[in-house]
């Protein structure tokens, strides 16, 4: 299984994020997307997930039976896709069935809900409102989100905010194991996640200057 | 999807989630229209039906712009757009959840509230009959204004100025079945099916549209 990005361009109301794209991913590989703020990280993962309808270029996921990308993925964004007022056990039941409906053959390799709360280190608080959790907590269970229901990608944007060093050492381990069954992972963040197999992309604020050159933005293996 | 309908519907229970404000609404309107109108009882029996329409058609409108908009804050809706279902299924889907958490209440309601208007026994059928077949075409309609004003933060009133032109067929053949009900010249059958064909067209066209706009409006 490949992800394929090529030529990716996005321009918001004029103005040009990035453009140039191109990136190719293999099974068990991961790429770090990095670059100061405000420079096209959030904006490049959407488009990745199809989240933005006008963004040139192309993306998908070769020798994978999903039509588009964004049905082959997770998309972890920036919010947690979970109500307060449900408990944590509802809102993980609730996307387990939901994102299960219509992929009968990957029914297996479906964890349950209790187990995923226990692989983020929470379990004994699912009966509790979503709501009531610190902040960390919330993005824990948004976390386990990714382990109920099975894709190959995962696109995680600043997937360790408001987390303590322990939890996003257990987060970097849950994408390893991810990545060590050949799934794939696009992480936009600012915390080096200590991962093998990580291939990094670094965003440039002077996105037209580089296209202008006639050179992409380099792909390059770290690490 | 089930699991989507079920938690709309716990959603819209449980504290915040708004379900019988719509009721209160709907007393509220149809409660003081007594006081204003003055105890000419069978002045409010013959205003009674239009009485109850309209005040059912706005709690209708009441709670729609939060169709998708709590789903958009939280992140939900980016998840639900990248699925394999069809986006127009799960529009669709919360569409029936909605309006089993607030139109169905105040069907329920109308037969009480139908006391308060003088309306005898056939007349307070049709109109829960009529509410049963035509509320959810306003909450069809009502998934368009809601998909397309999804991104406006402070677009509840924007909901119900675009929803409302759309609505006015609801109401005009759910309240003339009512009067074919109970006046005897009047038929009560040929406004009563254009009423059920309106819903089944806006059932269709709805989630369609509603789809497509949630989706050009993602960002």
């Amino acid at each position: 299984m490949r992800l394929v990005a090529d030529n990716l361009c996005v321009a918001r109301s004029g103005q040009i994020f990035f453009s140039g794209i191109s990136f190719s991913l293999g099974a068990g590989e991961a790429l770090v997307v990095s670059g100061p703020n405000g420079v096209g990280k959030s904006t490049l993962l959407r488009v990745l997930a199809g989240l933005l309808p006008d963004a040139e270029g192309s993306v998908c996921l070769e020798g994978a039976d999903y039509e588009t990308v964004a049905e082959g993925a997770h998309y972890l964004g920036h919010r947690n896709g979970m109500k307060r007022e449900l408990t944590v056990r509802e809102n993980l039941e609730f996307w387990r069935d939901f994102m299960a409906s219509g992929e009968d053959g990957h029914r297996k390799r479906r964890a349950s809900v209790l187990e995923a709360i226990k692989a983020v280190g929470l379990d004994g608080i699912d009966y509790l409102p979503f709501g009531y959790l610190s902040a960390g907590q919330q993005r824990r269970i948004a976390m386990a989100r990714l382990l109920v229901s099975h894709r190959p990608l995962w696109i995680l944007d600043e997937p360790t905010s408001a987390l303590d060093v322990r939890s996003q050492e257990m987060f970097a381990g849950l994408v390893a194991d991810h990545l060590g069954k050949g799934g794939l992972a696009v992480v936009a963040t600012h915390h080096a996640l200590r991962l093998k197999n990580v291939r990094s992309l670094v965003l440039q604020p002077d996105a037209e200057a580089s296209l202008d050159a006639g050179d992409p933005f380099a792909v390059e293996a770290s690490v | 999807m089930w699991a989507l309908f079920m938690r709309d519907l716990r959603l819209s229970v449980r504290a915040g989630g708004g379900a019988l404000i719509g009721v209160l609404f709907f007393l509220a309107v149809v409660a003081v229209i007594p006081f204003g109108v003055g105890p000419d009882l069978n002045l409010l029996a013959r205003i009674g039906p239009a009485i109850l329409w309209i005040g059912a058609l706005l709690a209708a409108l009441l709670g729609l712009d939060r169709l998708f908009q709590l789903d958009r804050e939280d992140g939900s809706l980016d998840i639900m757009l990248m699925q394999e279902t069809p986006m127009f299924l799960t529009v669709l889907v919360k569409c029936l959840a909605h309006w089993t958490a607030t139109g169905l209440p105040l069907i329920v309601a109308s037969p009480v509230l139908g006391l308060f208007m003088n309306i005898s026994g056939p007349a307070m059928l049709a109109v829960a009959a009529t509410l049963l077949a035509g509320t959810p075409a306003i909450t069809f309609i009502g998934a368009v204004g809601a998909g397309v004003s999804v991104a406006l933060p402070r677009g509840g009133v924007l909901v119900s100025v675009l929803v409302l032109p759309l609505a006015i067929p609801v109401l005009i053949f759910g309240v003339s079945a009512v009067n074919g009900a109970i006046q005897d010249p009047a038929p009560f059958l040929p406004p009563f099916l254009i009423l059920c064909a309106i819903t089944l067209f806006f059932s269709v066209l709805g989630p369609v549209a509603a789809a497509a706009a949630l989706r050009a409006s993602s960002d």
